[in-house]
């Protein structure tokens, strides 16, 4: 039983199946890779499983609850943090300021909203946001405007904003995308970091196989919307359907 | 001090020194000189001054923070000047529960208007307030003014009559608005040398009551509260995936702001106890619009100097009439001085508004960060450092501020 | 029965200006994604164009007539319009009587400059600008332009009637097997609405049956795309706006002798043009004009006198507690596509 459960998924958008009977299961403190050619449903498959996307069929559990439905803060609520293709920040605010609302956010270990609370212990958020500053080594840049940082900079913020409400599912659409090299391996580095550190469940889409085969420890090979093999990575890269349909395009 | 950094605190000093000594800075000019007409230092241009600036300041603490832009704070201003007369009616002519009763009705009407408003943001939102601002001005002029029923009284105005009941007024008391006795209209006047200066006790009165707005307008914009608002203008998405639903956060400044509207309305009832629908129009609603970009969306200052100005030239061009533009051109020969007179007049006088709207587009294209920016940009210049450099500087200054 | 079908007639001119304008508005919303404040002036501008032209009509010059003397005694001034003295007596009156729908001619040119002059001139500059400084813009533009108006029209309406032979009115009640006159209507309003229906219908099927029409149908669908097939669209979209600007021109003209232009009249039909257009589904073509009929026919029969006794005003609020009841209830509107304007 994994900690996300993706059970006889169907979507179609008119005349094309996008997802068809997909299931999924994603296992408590794995690295979990969904890879596949363009068209395969791999963004489709990410907007159902964040909810944002209800399948004609099929359900997806989360722990034993239902996403389907919910809305995007509940979901964040129920422990999955989503980390986006471009990264979203608050590009107006400082570094400090966006580590800050996550904190905020969720204090205590629970999603508090009140505001009057959140006045009071404004020196303890200070203190823990500029703590998970320095361990992604931006200490330094704390009081730069987040928009003007580099891309992996942002990239890096973005999963600190996200680890510091301690997800239990952090989800990745292609984190290194339209990165250059020297910050797709700094990115890396950083989610082997996480991997090692912390128990959580890492479920990440991605185009780069480099990225893929130096972090997962499992993955799903999409095509034409229906998972086609789930396997670890030694097997994956030597499976001949695999080949034909993603990795002889590529290589 | 009093919970605030040092630049800020700053700020408020600057604030409180421009509201304090007002009658002496808006009247530079001596009486009778050419250049008197360009004095704005009496009593009803000031308390135009310090209420327009509680409007706008409270405007900002939404559409500066949020980004969400309200078109219809108007009909909060009408509110609040309707509750306020409402208690003069009523209680008599202390202010105190009109303006109170002011705030507290605008925050309930805002409430109301801000759950079905904000369903939608952007374009949905403005257009929302709008169409409420519109049909309240519609409800004020007609819909609440009939035989049976009549809460505004219409196109007349509301105003206070001798047969009100009027339950706590005494025959000690003005028969004026009044603050525990003080009358508003009274008016101190000071001859120095040429110059005359007046303090009247209706602006003092708004003067403090806007000073306390503004600091409580910083200590919103420096809080985690105001660092939320910002966050749901810089990035919604992010907002809702990191677990927060925006909508708590926007309709508090939605409300806040209309209260800020609401006081504002209260005290033009408070200086002048006449209230009409005209207040809720939707140019009402434009023009705080107008102050709050004038002076710098998002800053505390800007609202301030915003709302000054455009009161100080609507009261200055509309004084401009012909003869005025006469003498002002009469060095040029006497063809070109009627050109230019024709190119002026319909600019000045009752052409007030085509000026404010030539200003509007002006502002948005050329100077869309206000005042506040350009002095920002100019001082970049002298220092020779980019607005980028500048703003981390500041940052630097302050703590989490900026 | 008749009361009802008297109303519904009655709600079909109102309905007919809000379906145009709304029209105007979601083409430009959707075209070019800017919300358009000004769009309301451009209306007003159009009822102008019939005011200007039957001013220009009736320019005249003056002849002291020694024979006749008014009311004072002194000799009698006759004005005789400078038509009537270059085309003749009859040929002139008829065309100062013809006025508005002359304008109708008028207008269209002078719509389309004054469009694509504000798209080129000062909307294209805007297009990545936030929305919020659309609004503000095109907001400070309306108000220049009513001010224009103002100060060279005056603050007062100016009647500017309808042809002699369009000034009366028709009655259904036979034709409908009711009682005669029960169902009188003006036969301006009826040339109204006939007139409206003519221009949606052109409207739609221009966007339909031609080249052009189908790329802007694309594009409003996905300008990106478009954009990437190498067609100019920034160009179609600017003749575009042109058009939507002559559509709110002509609405504009031909209302002019349903109501006396006014200055401010623009705004009004503005605010309540956006509450269709919200209603409708913001980016919905057929949305728009089903309910600008459906919110006019709603504010004329608020309007009986019936509705007017029973709650006082009701008339003035009609259309926006409309509104709030299909935004509470379908947020999109009643036929708005998913996506458009959405967070």
């Amino acid at each position: 039983m994994g900690i996300l459960e993706v059970k006889n998924v169907n979507k179609r958008f008119g005349g094309l199946q996008a997802l068809g009977n997909v299931n999924l299961s994603i296992r408590e403190n794995t690295v979990h890779a969904i890879i596949g050619p363009n068209g395969a449903g791999k963004s489709t498959l990410l907007n159902v499983l964040i909810g944002k996307l209800i399948p004609d069929t099929g359900s997806v559990m989360f722990d034993g609850q239902s996403v389907l439905g919910r809305q995007s803060y509940e979901i964040c609520q129920m422990g999955i943090s989503r980390v986006f293709q471009t990264p979203e920040i608050f590009g107006d605010l400082t570094v400090l300021e966006n580590m800050m609302i996550p904190i905020f956010a969720r204090r205590d270990g629970a999603f508090q909203m009140n505001v009057i609370g959140a006045a009071t212990n404004e020196k303890t958020i200070i203190e823990q946001a500029e703590h998970v500053l320095e361990s992604l080594n931006m200490a330094d840049k704390r009081y730069f405007h987040s928009a003007s940082m580099s891309r992996g900079d942002k990239r890096r913020l973005e999963i600190g904003m996200c680890l510091s409400q301690n997800p239990r599912l952090l989800l990745l659409d292609e984190p290194t995308a339209g990165m250059a090299r020297a910050d797709t391996n700094n990115t890396i580095d950083l989610l082997k970091q996480i991997k090692d550190e912390r128990d959580i469940t890492i479920a990440i889409i991605e185009h780069d196989m480099h990225v893929v085969f130096s972090l997962a420890e499992r993955i799903t090979v999409l095509a034409q919307g229906s998972p086609l093999v789930e396997d670890t990575p030694d097997k994956i890269k030597g499976h001949p359907k695999v080949r034909e349909a993603y990795l002889g395009e590529s290589a | 001090m009093l919970g605030l950094n040092k630049r800020d605190f700053t700020l408020l000093l600057i604030v409180i020194a421009l509201a304090g000594l007002a009658p002496f800075l808006l009247n530079p000019f001596p009486e009778g000189s050419a250049m008197a007409q360009f004095n704005a230092g009496y009593p009803d241009l000031m308390q135009k001054f310090v209420i327009y600036g509680i409007f706008a300041i409270g405007f900002n603490i939404l559409f500066g923070l949020t980004g969400y832009l309200s078109f219809g704070h108007a009909a909060f201003l009408g509110v609040g000047s309707y509750s306020c007369v409402w208690m003069f009616k009523l209680l008599g002519y202390n202010v105190m529960p009109g303006i109170l009763l002011s705030i507290l009705t605008s925050g309930i009407f805002a409430y109301l208007i801000g759950v079905v408003s904000l369903r939608r943001s952007g374009i949905y939102f403005s257009i929302l307030t709008l169409a409420f601002a519109q049909m309240s001005f519609a409800l004020a002029y007609s819909v609440l003014s009939n035989p049976k029923f009549n809460l505004t009284n219409g196109e007349t105005g509301l105003q206070v009559y001798s047969n009100d009941p009027q339950w706590l007024h005494s025959a000690d008391k003005p028969d004026l608005p009044h603050l525990f006795g003080l009358s508003m209209r009274a008016t101190h006047e000071m001859q120095l040398g040429a110059w005359e200066f007046q303090f009247n006790v209706g602006y003092y009165l708004c003067a403090v009551i806007m000073v306390a707005a503004f600091y409580l307008s910083i200590r919103i914009f420096r809080s985690p509260f105001g660092m939320m608002l910002r966050a749901v203008k810089s990035n919604n998405t992010r907002m809702y995936y990191t677990g927060l639903n925006a909508r708590p956060y926007t309709l508090a400044a939605f409300v806040i702001s209309g209260m800020y509207a609401g006081l504002a309305g209260g005290l033009l009832s408070a200086v002048d106890p006449l209230a009409g629908a005209e207040r809720m129009q939707w140019t009402a609603s434009g023009e705080v619009v107008l102050m709050t970009i004038l002076g710098g969306t998002g800053t505390l200052i800007g609202p301030v100097l915003g709302s000054g100005l455009i009161k100080y030239f609507e009261n200055i061009f509309s004084k401009i009439n012909d003869s005025v533009l006469h003498s002002w051109f009469s060095f040029l020969p006497d063809g070109m001085e009627d050109f230019m007179v024709t190119i002026v007049h319909p600019f000045v006088g009752k052409g007030w508004h085509l000026t404010l709207g030539a200003l509007f587009v002006l502002i948005v294209i050329f100077l869309p960060g206000g005042l506040v920016q350009g002095g920002q940009k100019i001082r970049g210049l002298f220092t020779g450092r980019t607005e980028a450099e500048q703003a981390a500087a500041d940052a630097n200054q302050s703590t989490p501020a900026e | 029965m008749d009361a009802i079908i008297l109303q519904i007639l009655n709600g079909l001119d109102k309905g007919s200006a809000y379906a145009l304008i709304a029209l105007g508005l979601t083409l430009i919303f959707g075209t070019l994604g800017v919300v358009n404040f000004a769009h309301g002036a451009i209306f007003m501008l159009g009822a102008f164009c019939a005011v200007t032209l039957s001013k220009i009509l009736t320019l005249s010059y003056l002849t002291i007539d020694e024979t006749q003397v008014d009311f004072l005694g002194n000799p009698l001034k006759v004005k005789t319009p400078y038509v009537e003295h270059w085309f003749g007596q009859d040929v002139g009156a008829a065309l100062i009587d013809w006025a508005v729908p002359l304008a109708i001619l008028f207008s269209i040119p002078v719509m389309i400059a004054i469009g694509v002059i504000m798209e080129r001139g000062l909307i294209k500059h805007f297009y990545k600008r936030p929305h919020a400084d659309q609004i503000l813009v095109t907001f400070g533009l309306a108000i220049v332009l009513q001010e224009i108006v103002k100060y060279y029209f005056g603050a007062n309406p100016i009647p500017t009637p309808a042809p002699d032979m369009f000034r009366g009115s028709f009655d259904f009640s036979t034709f409908l097997g009711f009682e005669p006159n029960s169902v009188i209507y003006p036969i301006w309003r009826l040339i109204y609405f006939a007139f409206s229906a003519l221009i949606i219908g052109a409207v739609f099927a221009f966007l339909q049956f031609t080249t052009f029409g189908m790329v802007v149908r694309a594009g409003m669908a996905d300008r990106e795309t478009v954009g990437l097939l190498g067609i100019n669209i920034d160009r179609k979209f600017t003749i575009m706006f042109g058009i939507a600007a002559a559509v709110a021109g002509l609405a504009g003209v031909m209302y002019a002798p349903i109501n006396a232009p006014n200055y401010h009249m623009g705004m009004d039909f503005l605010v309540l043009s956006f509450v269709v257009v919200v209603v409708g589904g913001m980016g919905s073509l057929p949305g728009a004009v089903a309910a600008g009929f459906l919110l006019g026919i709603l504010e004329s029969f608020a309007s009986t006198t019936w509705a007017t006794t029973t709650i006082p005003g009701i008339n003035q609020i009609i259309i926006y507690l409309v509104a709030i009841i299909i935004l509470l209830t379908r947020p999109r509107g009643l036929m708005g596509k998913k996506g458009v304007m959405e967070d």
